[in-house]
């Protein structure tokens, strides 16, 4: 198939941008967006041009490098895929496909369609972890934990922090990243333990890195590639308020 | 004859490591803080070492190449990890995991480094439960087992199909924790391109900033590299992107021994290749294999139609399929271990039973676990490696088989490393895949999982503080020393050769012809001719690249294409130094392959007389031959056989 692209083409963080046309061909339907890109970087490249920067690692949805705002969506067309996973043949011959990086003031552009998520880092940093250190813990099975917790905890911890909720938000909020980590956390009894004062400082770490406000839209819900629920949100908010209450 | 000392603890096997702990050195609490640790890489090893260390109190700084330490390679192990918890009663024990390895190592490992790994492997699962890893659980609420290959109990402990992603997302919570105390300073999109030696011993490291272009310089009183394996030499491989085997290559000519470099794993679970443009594999976990059957068609003209999409596999009826591992290996049948299971799978495929349009590919068929167990059960299972599956090959493996090949997965090979996990440069420890120190000539399914986690919270936090013990009163080094300036001019030097080239081909194209040079001589088949072409070939190609990549932009900012030069220069030298190894070692032992020593049956035939050996190789120069050092492996506590997974 032939497509035509629209790319953002940023030189560096404080640099402007714009969209550059290009043009790939005889593209497979099989093979991946990545690759795709993989074929306009070597020609690029062949033709002494500046590839496109774009980040990604692992190539099989997990990893979450990889990012990419595709016809104005995160990760594009397909549902609950990350941009390594989607494959070409959700899309049209002759198709005009625009890329963006992630939009969202938290999230610095550093070049092209590479951005810094570091600000995920920090709000883990803030408090997403149980505060035990290596050794010294009970045998694994001296703590029973009722299936069906554990799987739902197993459910909000399968995010991958890509960032497509925040891309996704009008208000680049990023709830449904800091509900899944807390979430997980609250639903386990090694979890419980701090749960009060670590949702509290999570989300003051948010509000403090520019994140915005839900509005309950369920954008995020919506193109989350690993479908983490906003159910979890609710549960946050509980969890916020209780540990405000007491 | 050698310079290696092993450093084995003297005593019965199973106390050794408890000896150790009793004897070994400590540093005082208040010391601690004196003294400096640079950690290269965040994944399962490198991630639960730094919080661990700086948990004791050790100053830790760590690297990586990824925008987040979350996102190491390790993230995407999908089967699981082993433990020798018996939680199942099914009869296992630390000697029967211990057992489990050195066999399925083919005998290639040593003894009592492993004895240490299969003895803290529960030591492991009880910290990451702990930290809040959900794995997954029976309705009575405790930990849940499956089977994996080469293994005969279920040991395996997992989360969904996402266990790597769980187990690394515990160890980074952990350095989390550490980072926001203030008490390890983390640096991303960094790359280390060489270590730094004082008076013999590594002091520090030369990265790059992969964001600004800058080389940056660190000192420590120690280092520890936990940088993974060098699979991606192939080109395709079922790695990360940007798994890379430079940092241990630099080590190497810096004075670390590279052991059994040749000794790579090919995992026989990939969705096969589908077109020349494809960037890398995708694994297929061997968890599959519990309910999955492997088949081709027991007919030739049944495979050939297939091949030409005259035939689907729903088509053949039961009696015309060739089940070829429970045919052979009736015992183990579809859980033989991986190198055993690669082989049939080319054996087949090779004599023209292959199947999909190449003829490169076997059956995995969940076709008789579903009428067994109900659809819902085997979705619960193995749900989101179905779903994989269908988006990558537009497939339903509910419906219709899945097609599978083998493809390079993992590296046993790697910096040599003592008891202690210490290189033979004083001062340089490596953990996780870049080392070679546990699984011999192959490793068994969800003990690499189990080997970091090790090596990162068990072992490496005791070890490195035996050896930082009498360093505390040494001063915090500065880096304007003459072996810092030395050690960086050559980085920039070899920077700026790769940007001088301007030649007339990309660094992936290099990249793709060297992987092919490597995959059809040093994969899994190997014989003397075809290694002898291959280090020709290896030559040739290094002396063309060096003349004709082309690596645009500058070194100032972000610049992938070099960052992938400089990658594929250290992987041209190892490539190299693989098909020495593998020219060396006239024996088939676990991965390694040598067609001319195989039993009428076509399985490997080790030579315990003569290769009973692990081989350290010194760099001695850019073009010299580098030098063999043997490490004699000495069986204790095991009764060395040929390995046998026809009968139990
Ligand atoms: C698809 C797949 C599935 C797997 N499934 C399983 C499984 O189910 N069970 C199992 O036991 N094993 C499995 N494995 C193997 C296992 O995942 C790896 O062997 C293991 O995770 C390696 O961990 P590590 O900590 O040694 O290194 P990695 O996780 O590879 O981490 C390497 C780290 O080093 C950094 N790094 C590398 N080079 C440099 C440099 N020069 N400068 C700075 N930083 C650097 C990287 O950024 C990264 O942080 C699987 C492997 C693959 C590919
Ligand atoms: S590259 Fe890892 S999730 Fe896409």
């Amino acid at each position: 198939m032939d497509l035509k692209l629209k790319i953002w083409r940023q030189p560096s963080a404080h640099a402007d941008g714009k969209f550059v046309d290009y043009q790939v061909t005889k593209i497979s339907k099989d093979a991946s967006f990545l690759e795709m890109l993989d074929i306009l970087n070597e020609e690029l490249v062949n033709k002494g041009e500046d590839p496109v920067a774009f980040d990604h690692d692992c190539r099989e949805g997990i990893c979450g490098m990889c990012s990419l705002f595709i016809n104005g969506r995160p990760h594009g067309p397909d549902n609950a895929v990350t941009t390594c996973q989607l494959h070409m043949r959700k899309f049209k011959d002759g198709e005009t496909v625009t890329i963006e990086p992630w939009r969202a003031k938290p999230f610095p552009v550093l070049k092209d369609l590479m951005v810094d998520r570091s600000a995920f880092d920090e709000i883990i940093q803030a408090g997403g972890f149980v505060s035990i250190a290596t050794g010294g813990v009970p045998d694994a099975n001296s703590i029973p934990i009722r299936k069906q917790n554990a799987d739902l905890a197993m459910d909000a911890a399968a995010c991958i922090g890509c960032g497509a909720c925040v891309a996704a938000c009008k208000n680049a909020s990023a709830m449904l990243f800091v509900s899944a980590k807390v979430s997980q956390l609250a639903l386990l009894p090694q979890g419980k333990v701090e749960a009060k004062e670590r949702v509290q400082k999570m989300v003051a770490k948010m509000d403090e890195l520019g994140f915005g406000n839900c509005t309950n839209t369920y954008a995020c819900e919506a193109e989350c590639p690993k479908e983490i629920s906003v159910t979890n949100i609710a549960r946050m908010n509980r969890e916020f308020l209780v540990a405000k209450l007491s | 004859m050698t310079k290696l000392d092993s450093k084995i603890p003297a005593g019965p096997l199973a106390e050794k490591w408890t000896n150790y702990k009793a004897h070994q050195n400590l540093v005082n609490p208040a010391n601690k803080r004196k003294v400096d640790i640079i950690v290269i890489g965040t994944g399962l090893a490198g991630g639960a070492a730094a919080a661990s260390l700086s948990e004791m109190g050790f100053n830790v700084n760590v690297f990586c190449i990824q925008d987040s330490p979350r996102r190491a390679h390790s993230i995407a192990a999908q089967g699981g990890i082993n433990a020798a918890k018996n939680y199942p009663n099914d009869g296992d024990s630390i000697y029967r995991l211990f057992y489990d390895t050195i066999k399925g190592g083919d005998y290639r490992a040593r003894e009592a480094n492993v004895y240490r790994l299969a003895e803290v492997s529960n030591n492991i699962i009880d910290q990451c439960v702990a930290q809040g890893v959900p794995f997954a659980r029976e309705y009575g609420g405790l930990l849940d087992n499956r089977s994996f290959g080469g293994a005969l109990v279920s040991r395996t402990f997992y989360a969904r199909g996402q266990t790597g992603q769980q187990l690394l997302l515990g160890a980074y919570s952990a350095l989390s924790k550490q980072i926001g105390k203030g008490a390890v300073k983390m640096y991303t999109r960094r790359e280390m391109l060489d270590v730094v030696k004082i008076d013999g011993r590594a002091r520090g490291v030369i990265v790059r900033n992969l964001v600004t272009g800058k080389l940056e310089r660190h000192a420590a009183h120690a280092v520890l590299l936990a940088t993974g394996g060098y699979g991606n030499l192939f080109f395709l491989s079922t790695n990360a992107m940007t798994s890379n085997g430079s940092a241990a290559w630099r080590a190497y000519k810096r004075g670390a021994f590279f052991a059994n470099p040749s000794f790579v794993q090919i995992h026989p679970t990939c969705i096969p290749v589908h077109g020349d443009y494809q960037s890398k594999l995708t694994l297929m976990s061997e968890s599959l294999r519990n309910d999955g059957r492997i088949w081709v068609p027991k007919k030739k003209e049944d495979a050939v139609k297939i091949q030409k999409g005259q035939m689907k596999p729903t088509d053949i009826p039961e009696e015309e399929r060739d089940y070829y591992l429970e045919r052979r290996y009736p015992a183990f049948g579809n859980l033989v271990p991986r190198d055993v299971a690669s082989r049939a799978a080319k054996e087949r495929c090779d004599a023209g039973f292959g199947v999909g349009s190449t003829g490169l590919a076997v059956y995995l068929d969940f076709k008789s676990s579903i009428e067994r167990l109900g659809k819902k059960v085997i979705e619960a299972r193995y749900g989101n490696l179905f779903q994989m599956y269908e988006k990558i090959v537009d497939a339903n493996p509910y419906e219709t088989p899945m097609m599978i090949y083998p493809a390079i997965h993992y590296t046993m090979g790697g910096t040599w490393v003592d008891y202690e996990l210490q290189s033979t440069i004083p001062g340089l420890f490596v953990g996780g895949e870049a080392n070679f120190s546990d699984h011999g000539a192959n490793r068994l399914g969800a003990s690499a999982l189990m080997q970091g986690l090790s090596d990162g919270y068990f072992v490496l936090p005791y070890t490195m503080q035996n050896y930082l013990a009498d360093q505390i009163t040494v001063p915090h080094f500065k880096t304007d020393s003459s072996e810092f300036d030395a050690a960086e001019k050559d980085v920039q030097e070899r920077i700026n050769k790769l940007l001088a080239v301007k030649g007339g081909h990309t660094v992936d194209s290099f990249h793709r012809r060297l992987g092919l040079i490597m995959w059809d001589n040093v994969g899994m088949a190997r014989n003397q001719a075809g290694l002898e072409k291959a280090i020709t070939e290896i030559k040739a190609l290094r002396k063309e690249f060096w003349q004709d990549v082309k690596v645009p932009g500058t070194n100032d900012g972000l610049n992938v294409e070099l960052e992938k030069a400089l990658r594929v220069a250290d992987f041209l030298e190892l490539g190299e130094l693989m098909a020495y190894d593998a020219l060396n070692r006239k024996e088939s032992s676990g991965g390694h392959f040598r067609e001319e020593y195989q039993t009428p049956e076509g399985e490997a035939m080790r030579n315990d007389n003569e290769f009973m050996y692990a081989a350290a190789w010194e760099y001695k120069g850019d073009d010299q031959k580098p030098e063999l050092h043997k490490e004699p492996l000495i069986y204790e506590n095991i009764e060395v056989k040929q390995r046998n997974y026809k009968t139990a």
